[in-house]
């Protein structure tokens, strides 16, 4: 039996882009379908590091984070839980010199954009966190960083739209979806076929399955973070920390568990599925004791991993389809997504209601990807 | 270039050792990976040293199965790689062989294997009530390690609680032992002892064993009640009595410990890990690996054996065993006795049977959670009520397993779920009006127990075979 | 505290002394720590977010509930871990995660 859903807007993925964007919409009087193939948040969106973050992005993101900064605290308003945000402060170590005058150059590259970083040298830093006993060069603080669970904010922001009346069909895949001309048709789960004026493909990993069917194949790959916890322990550690160049990031929970991450987790021969690689956590577990001695007696309870996209450039896809009117896509976040995320949703929003975005998001275009992948298509 | 065959057994109680002796048999030198400190398995868990007690006295009418078992397992030792005190807590790459993660007193290895037999064992299956959590409550088979493997009751005087032919063979040991035994209070009505009747013809002997330790609990004047439901632990630092109900009276008895239990639940991480699709079974309500007759699983050259595999006790687990190792053999090419593999299987299958009317005559209280106050902590690791855990369902509309871990912890912390994801899946059935097969199952997730976060700074790798 | 288990056997084994929240205690070859600890008392730490007392429950390392602390912030589980000569443990103070134990 095939049920028929007409509504505004369809959403492809409900993780914490769509489901924000659907909330978002759903306040402007809009109707909408939020389809997810599985739970709302389940994927990178609800098992990434927790990480809400300014610093380190690129300038051409900042804009979009600044706005997502000033949503974060009000959660509780929002969605109805604080998702245990904390305005922690961000600390990124700098190993060495080099190290740290990247540190420095990015902080005079973004200086325009009022994170408020501060540049700490190894003395300094040695004075100020006493409980940092690793060798560095220097560190990196932004102070109104912080981070949140991501397990709870991201299906918060799901219910939530629900709440506001959003019709949300979770454990339906997407079968097949196409332009009618004066919209779209989205045939899902069992017989579910929806009819919106507006699509919105914010699929995550799966995301380029949609844009290929709309004649934009993006470069898009997975990526696998590679997650340790460990059990509840005595609380120590105030901010939520990373290095320059990567490799390792870590906090600590209010219930105690240090969240850390660091490496890449492999796909399962399924690539939707994956497993933290005992190697990369075994690395993140080296580099933990190394910052952190007071953890050399800790037991580690479980690693995990999911599944994130990653564009080439680094930066997401965010806009309207150059193929399609009435299509947008939200995706590509490379394992950054969980901070701008909400403010992504409200730039959704607005693309589908006004046409356009108050803040700049021209950079994130799908066309700056037209040449590669022509060319990638003329090469097969 | 030939190809080496190693296969690797987890666990080294009676499947472990029932599947060790048939590949030594084949010709095989398998490495026998076991946590425990001496095999042997809980159910035949030797002490730690010679405590000069008779197997008579420690195992009581299992005796002369554990002696063999015991002797056994210790002539194949110079014909296995044996290591015990080994923690098995990962799987990796089981597509064409693999390897398992390991630490063994605090050095960690990676064991490649080409073969991999789980015979893993199971944990009591436990459920929450106010007081479950305190010291002095302990599950039956605890107290019956403790008595078995350190020659100590868990108490002076106990009670003991629960469904299942364990909760009258702990309560007869502990009296045994020198215990005050307050009552045993059977949480099945009497009634469901009538489907022991139809045991009788098959299984003489269990009959005989059960009817034993009742009536010599009976005689020692052991109360013994039933269709019981326990209202709280007394006491708040210790165990100091408990007040119970039967039908609409409360009663309570003062004791210093409580034992309870409702038959156990098969660990099964381990399959999980390493890829093995998952069944849910009604006898046991819980999702077990899918197996074949013999033990192979989903996965090619992945066995399981004994209870790990589904709850059916300890003879059934050295057949299962047995059964395990031979289709493992047969998947090498080499021919084997099929006469002994349908033997095994139909002999197998007999205890099945009967598992099936015990099933009936201790049956599991599927009513539970109608009278656990809300106060009480359904996960005992991250400390979350029923409460908790109801206002996360009904709010976030959570209609599984994982989403429920996710949304609310239970089942989060450092037992993975061992002791509460069991009764977290009748809970939440229970709260949606659904089957418990219908809320799925807890994924595991390595490390299956927790490690050291050291692990990987101390560690020495093994060359892979 | 009263102490939680009760000896049946092996009264007599060779002694060894461990240390309990400071005080010396006699075990007995053979034993667990968590036997040795809780033959002379009864519990073996206190949780994170309650801060109840626990004294083990499945005794076979699965439960994790019977985790003790040394003096030098390490811990054991005390089920599956033999009681060695001089061992030390702390099972009182401040455990929690406002605690200092195993910092």
């Amino acid at each position: 039996m095939t049920r028929r859903i007409s509504t505004d807007v369809a959403i492809i993925g409900g993780g914490l882009v769509g489901s924000s964007a659907a909330l978002a919409i759903r306040k402007a009087g809009l109707d909408v379908v939020l389809i997810d193939k599985g739970f709302c948040g389940a994927q990178a969106s609800g098992v990434n590091y927790g990480g809400v973050r300014r610093q380190g992005r690129s300038p051409e993101q900042l804009p979009l984070s600044q706005r997502a900064h000033r949503i974060w605290p009000r959660l509780r308003e929002l969605v109805g839980i604080d998702g245990e945000y904390v305005r922690s402060g961000h600390l990124k170590l700098a190993r060495t010199e080099k190290d740290f005058a990247k540190l420095e150059a990015y902080a005079e590259t973004v200086e325009g954009f009022g994170i408020g970083l501060e540049l700490i040298g190894g003395r300094a830093l040695k004075a100020r966190f006493p409980w940092l006993s690793a060798e560095a060069a220097g560190a990196s603080l932004c102070a109104d960083d912080g981070h949140a669970n991501p397990r709870l904010v991201s299906p918060a922001f799901a219910r939530a739209a629900e709440r506001a009346g959003a019709t949300v069909l979770e454990h339906t895949s997407v079968r097949d979806v196409f332009s009618t001309g004066n919209g779209f048709t989205v045939l899902a789960g069992d017989g579910i076929e929806i009819r919106s004026r507006m699509l919105i493909n914010s699929a995550g990993a799966w995301s380029d399955r949609f844009a290929t069917a709309f004649g934009e194949a993006v470069p898009l790959t997975r990526i696998y973070p590679s997650m340790v916890v460990t059990e509840p322990l005595p609380l120590r550690l105030p901010v939520s920390m990373g290095e320059q160049g990567g490799g390792f990031y870590g906090r600590q929970v209010a219930r105690g568990n240090y969240v850390m991450g660091g490496g890449r987790g492999r796909a399962l021969a399924n690539p939707d599925f994956s497993r933290p690689a005992v190697s990369a956590a075994s690395s993140v577990m080296q580099r933990a004791i190394a910052l952190f001695p007071h953890l050399a007696n800790a037991q580690v309870i479980r690693f995990w991993s999911g599944t994130e996209s990653e564009m080439p450039d680094g930066n997401p896809v965010i806009g309207p389809s150059e193929t399609t009117p009435g299509l947008f896509h939200a995706f590509g976040f490379c394992g950054a997504g969980f901070q701008i995320a909400p403010a992504v949703g409200e730039v959704i929003c607005e693309l589908v209601t006004r046409g356009q975005s108050t803040t700049p998001v021209d950079a994130f275009s799908i066309g700056r990807f037209r040449e590669a992948s022509a060319h990638t298509a003329t090469s097969l | 270039m030939t190809e080496t065959v190693q296969p690797v057994i987890v666990g080294a109680g009676p499947a472990g050792i029932g599947a060790a002796e048939r590949l030594v048999k084949a010709g095989l030198r398998p490495i026998v990976l076991d946590e425990g400190f001496r095999a042997g398995g809980q159910i035949y868990r030797r002490p730690l040293i010679d405590d000069g007690r008779s197997y008579r006295n420690r195992y009581g009418s299992e005796a002369k199965k554990a002696e063999r078992l015991h002797r056994a397992f210790d002539r194949l030792v110079p014909s296995i790689d044996y290591r015990p005190e080994t923690l098995v807590w990962n799987v990796a790459d089981t597509d064409r062989g693999g390897h398992l993660d390991v630490l063994s007193r605090g050095i960690h290895r990676e064991i490649a294997f080409t073969h991999l037999l789980l015979a893993t064992g199971a944990t009591d299956r436990v459920l929450p009530f106010p007081g479950w959590t305190r010291p002095g409550v302990y599950t039956l088979g605890a107290a019956q390690t403790a008595l078995k493997a350190q020659g100590c009751t868990v108490g002076e005087k106990l009670v003991f609680m629960g469904s299942g032919p364990l909760l009258y063979l702990v309560a007869w040991q502990y009296m045994k032992a020198g215990a005050s035994v307050e009552a045993v209070l059977d949480t099945g009505p009497l009634s469901s002892k009538a489907h022991l009747i139809s045991l009788l013809p098959r299984a003489p002997r269990i009959i005989a064993l059960g009817l034993f330790y009742g009536v010599q609990l009976k005689l020692a004047g052991v109360r013994i009640l039933y269709g019981v439901r326990p209202e709280a632990i007394i006491g708040e630092e210790r165990v100091d009595g408990i007040r119970f109900r039967v039908g609409d009276q409360i009663e309570t008895l003062q004791c210093n410990a409580l034992a309870y239990g409702f038959a156990l639940r098969a660990e099964t991480q381990l399959a999980d890990l390493a890829g093995c699709r998952f069944r849910f079974d009604e006898r046991d309500r819980a999702w077990l690996p899918e197996r074949d007759a013999l033990g192979r699983t989903s996965r090619p050259q992945v066995y399981v054996a004994g209870d790990g595999s589904g709850i059916a006790g300890a003879d059934a687990a050295e057949l299962a065993g047995e059964l395990a190792a031979l289709a493992l053999i047969e998947d090498l090419g080499k021919a084997h006795g099929g006469d002994r593999a349908r033997q095994l299987i139909a002999a197998h299958g007999r205890i099945l049977r009967q598992r099936d009317i015990l099933e009936k005559a201790f049956p599991f209280p599927r009513d539970w959670f109608e009278t656990v106050p809300g106060t009480t902590m359904l996960c005992r690791c991250e400390e979350i009520s029923i409460s908790e855990a109801r206002l996360a369902i009904e709010t976030e509309n959570i209609s599984e397993v994982n989403r429920l871990k996710a949304l609310s912890r239970v089942g989060m912390g450092r037992c993975q779920g061992r002791m509460c994801s069991a009764a977290a899946a009748e809970f939440l059935s229970g709260v949606r009006k659904v089957e418990p097969e219908a809320v799925g199952r807890l994924r595991a997730q390595a490390p299956v127990k927790p490690i050291p976060l050291t692990f990987g700074v101390t560690g020495e790798g093994e060359a892979r075979s | 505290m009263m102490p939680q288990f009760i000896r049946r056997y092996r009264r007599d084994e060779e002694p060894v002394p461990f240390t309990l929240n400071g005080s010396p205690e006699i075990g007995r070859r053979g034993d667990t720590v968590m036997t040795a600890i809780l033959s002379v008392s009864g519990g073996l730490r206190h949780t994170e977010f309650t801060g109840e007392s626990r004294a083990g429950f499945c005794l076979i390392g699965a439960c994790q509930d019977c985790l003790v602390t040394m003096p030098d912030s390490s811990r054991v589980r005390a089920c599956t871990t033999a009681l060695a000569p001089g061992m030390a443990f702390v099972t009182t103070g401040p455990q929690g995660l406002k605690g200092g134990c195993h910092d």
